[in-house]
């Protein structure tokens, strides 16, 4: 599945790396509490979350993710956004709830564990 | 490399936003050193929860990684109010974190036992009203 895969299923906004959307993707985790993304993560590709600061950001680039998928229509700030550029992640928003989300992409192949496990 | 490496951060503890700026450093040194991704990773995670630890706890402090051919060595030093008990500390899901900062995704107990995850070895050194010293250890193999 690609990044433009999981936009069009969520029905979302690209925030940015629009250029990057044909990136491949095979597990995500989902989490508000960055400490457990950081203790409990191995190699999934995206992030779905409704926290928004530009920790999130860091902690995706920390976790080497390609994508945060942000829930409940919340949109980055500028900040955040130009922090994701920085690092070539691409930042998706979706009308979607968590729960709505990550139903919808593990129905659709997803898995929770990472992509060397 | 025959010769040690050192590279030294400040770490800002006024501004929340900017904390983990020198880990995101220290990991595209590392990334232009050719180590391995892996190793870049676990040492990129630990010193970003440290450096997470020092904003939220201790106003900031300055991190110096050292890298030669065995291992990277990361220092964290701060001048905070140093822990109490560092057995409690250890513990996975203790924390003495404010609120504001659970809302901000971190002081979920996982700061300092998650840097001994990703590390080979942690020391830590910590006097009240002094500060902490953390000294951690990733090898390459």
């Amino acid at each position: 599945m690609t990044i433009h895969d999981i936009k069009e299923l969520l029905d979302a906004r690209v925030c940015c790396g629009e250029e990057i959307l044909n990136r491949s993707i095979l597990s995500a985790c989902a989490s508000d509490m960055m400490s457990d993304v950081l203790a409990f993560a191995k190699n999934q590709a995206i992030l779905v979350t409704g926290l928004m600061n530009p920790q999130v950001i860091r902690t995706a680039e920390m976790m080497d993710m390609k994508c945060i998928v942000f829930v409940r229509s919340k949109m980055p700030s500028d900040e955040m956004v130009n922090l994701a550029e920085s690092c070539s992640i691409v930042l998706l928003s979706t009308d979607m709830l968590m729960f709505e989300t990550c139903g919808v992409l593990f129905t659709k192949g997803l898995i929770g564990k990472g992509d060397t496990q | 490399m025959s010769e040690e490496l050192k590279f030294t951060y400040n770490v800002d503890g006024e501004d929340f936003n900017s904390a983990g700026q020198a880990s995101v450093s220290v990991k595209k040194n590392l990334r232009q050193l050719g180590i391995d991704p892996e190793i870049i990773r676990k040492v990129s995670i630990a010193m970003y929860e440290g450096e997470i630890n020092m904003v939220i706890h201790a106003h900031g402090g300055t991190a110096d990684v050292f890298v030669d051919d065995e291992k990277i060595g990361i220092v964290l030093s701060d001048k905070g109010p140093g822990i109490a008990d560092i057995s409690k500390a250890m513990q996975e899901g203790y924390s003495t974190a404010t609120d504001t900062v659970r809302a901000l995704g971190f002081g979920a107990g996982m700061g300092l036992p998650n840097m001994k995850r990703y590390t080979d070895y942690m020391n830590i050194e910590s006097q009240i009203g002094e500060g902490t010293t953390i000294t951690m250890h990733v090898k390459y193999q």
